[in-house]
């Protein structure tokens, strides 16, 4: 078990260094002189240059990027140039609320997923099943942002229930997590329908109900425990639409947090920020996988041996 | 089975699609949309970016000067513009995009991910460590990135789309590829003395060609959404030229009073996507009966 964590985080680490190859790679292509974004047009062309000396910006592209991969090393992703703040401050002050709104609905996800998933297989072909299953496959079709408008319209301006926008009580969580989680209800229930079928259909199951075992339990301790395995899978590839579905739901909630601020700092056209958020999020998306990879090693031994 | 008749893969699989339901209709929305796109200017009411600043904002029913009958069916737009002319033209951007990666991305994957499977080696290894590069990012976020960089519109959306998207075909290619190379029909093709370029295209693809249908015909809700995600934040289609996810973003400044102007788009948006998806799950359990077994 050691060895495989050793040997998957050995493995991240050029991945890493490609995340940050990629990025950098392509906001230099970036028409446009990010000096001038910052200083404005009409700067003194001489202020202009010694900028560009300072920060580095004359170096030749190789010399810029490993400074900037050193620099990531020790946790320095340079100073916004909009608020002349050090980036990873700003993320860091961001991040939390960024976790706690794709926890908050990862909970709302597993919780609703696995239910609906758990009935529509027990009660496979009925009528249940395939309207749940229709509109899970409606709740994955639906883009995240207009959920996110359409919730704020009903539950917000007509009935009041929830504020629209900001993140300052747990009733301005409930919305986004809501929102946000709905959507990876829909595949995880899916996912647990397909899996507990596959599951109900194996011998040890026979045995379990052939020792006359109530279907309650055979349902929740024998089968769902190996039927959670593909599942914790979902988990790990829902990561991806959770960081972005988390931009797009914090820029409708006006969430102050990771995915806004990278927004922000596109239409700022904040370079090192924008550059700052790219790397962090891919990277946490990095690492979220590696936990995903790593608990599926632990839940399914197989995994290990390969 | 009384007689066994013999049928093709294909005239098989369609068979069992139009037994499907779900698909059934699937394929007659998606055709619908197609329909409207292709028709627009005929099915239009008014032109999609004419404006009367004097009727904005109207409610749904409301009489119009613009629209060819008279009435704003479904309400107008900030600049007093037809909103379903708007969501009538907005197919075309959606559909173009979705339609465009795919066929890109395909070509690119195809070609990629068989030349990787086929010869291994190298060529495999360096092909597939890009792929995993391309993979650690979260989509949206790479789209942005590159959106960014390229800046709006419809052409910089096929590229920042397609850089990512073929990674994922020359994945699916690649292993179709190594299984099919080492299958007795590949051996006895080899025997014959075919080059390699006409065993991979004449006896190796077509039998890929399952799974590449059905990886295009989920791929393009994708793209879909990604452009209406990418237009919602304001990076890719820009005004006047109406998308789905452009739409939103500006309705969403009103949602106050013309609330309808937020729900339309993304009702039309979700039923797109929703019909592709259905098509495709329908075109793989169609193509693939094991899975359905």
């Amino acid at each position: 078990m050691v060895q495989y964590i050793v040997r998957r985080l050995l493995y991240s680490i050029p991945v890493i260094i490609g995340v940050t190859l990629i990025t950098f790679i392509l906001l230099n292509v970036v028409p446009g002189d990010p000096v001038l974004e910052m200083v404005g047009k009409y700067a003194d062309p001489e202020a202009i240059e010694q900028i560009r000396e300072q920060l580095g910006l004359n170096d030749p592209l190789v010399v810029q990027y490993m400074r900037f991969l050193f620099n990531l090393l020790r946790g320095d992703l340079g100073k916004s140039f909009k608020t002349n703040l050090p980036v990873s401050k700003m993320i860091a002050d961001t991040f939390p609320t960024t976790l706690k709104l794709a926890l908050s609905s990862y909970l709302v996800a597993i919780v609703l997923g696995v239910s609906v998933g758990i009935i529509s297989a027990v009660k496979q072909y009925s009528i249940l099943d395939r309207s749940m299953m229709i509109l899970a496959l409606a709740g994955v079709s639906a883009p995240v942002f207009w959920v996110a408008v359409v919730a704020q319209l009903i539950f917000g301006l007509k009935l009041g229930w929830f504020p629209i926008s900001g993140y300052y009580s747990f009733r301005h969580m409930i919305l986004p997590a809501i929102v946000l989680g709905t959507r990876f209800a829909a595949s995880i229930a899916r996912y647990t329908r397909s899996a507990l079928l596959d599951v109900i259909r194996q011998d040890y199951i026979r045995t379990a109900r052939a020792k006359g075992l109530s279907e309650r339990r055979v349902i929740f301790i024998h089968a769902l425990k190996n039927a959670m395995i593909p599942v914790v899978t979902i988990l790990g590839m829902q990561l991806s639409g959770l960081l972005t579905g988390s931009i797009l739901t914090e820029t409708v909630f006006a969430i102050p947090g990771l995915g806004r601020l990278s927004v922000w700092a596109l239409s700022e056209r904040d370079f090192p920020l924008v550059q700052g958020t790219v790397v962090f999020t891919a990277i946490v998306y990095i690492l979220g996988n590696l936990i995903v990879d790593i608990s599926y090693a632990f839940l399914n031994p197989r995994v290990r041996l390969k | 089975m009384a007689e066994k008749k013999a049928t093709s893969l294909y005239a098989d699989a369609f068979r069992r699609l139009r037994k499907n339901k779900a698909a059934m209709f699937g394929l007659i929305f998606v055709i619908f949309v197609v329909f409207v796109a292709i028709f627009a200017p005929l099915l239009a009411p008014a032109d999609p970016n004419k404006i009367d600043l004097q009727n904005r904002l109207k409610p749904m029913g409301s009489p119009s000067r613009i629209c060819r009958n008279g009435v704003y069916i479904l309400g107008s737009d900030e600049y007093g513009r037809d909103i379903l002319s708007r969501l009538i033209y907005g197919a075309r951007v959606s559909l173009t995009v979705g339609v465009m990666t795919q066929l890109i991305t395909t070509a690119i994957g195809v070609v990629i991910g068989s030349l990787a499977g086929y010869y291994g080696g190298v060529i495999d290894m360096v092909m597939m460590r890009i792929a995993d590069m391309l993979f650690a990012f979260p989509e949206l976020l790479f789209y942005i990135g590159m959106m960014f960089a390229l800046g709006p519109g419809l052409t910089n959306m096929f590229i920042a789309l397609s850089v990512i998207g073929w990674a994922g075909k020359a994945r699916l290619v690649r292993s179709q590829v190594i299984y099919l190379k080492e299958t007795e029909f590949v051996e006895a093709a080899k025997a014959q003395g075919f080059s390699d370029f006409r065993i991979i295209v004449k006896h190796i693809l077509p039998n890929c060609m399952g799974p590449i249908i059905v990886s295009v015909s989920l791929g393009i809700p994708g793209a879909i959404l990604a452009e209406a995600g990418l237009s919602f934040l304001g990076l890719g289609i820009l005004p006047p030229t109406p998308s789905w996810g452009n739409m939103i973003r500006s309705a969403s400044a009103y949602l106050r009073i013309q609330p309808w102007y937020a729900v339309w788009p993304g009702v039309v948006l979700m039923l797109a996507t929703f019909a592709f998806n259905l098509l495709g799950d329908g075109l793989r359990d169609a193509l693939d009966p094991r899975l359905k077994q």
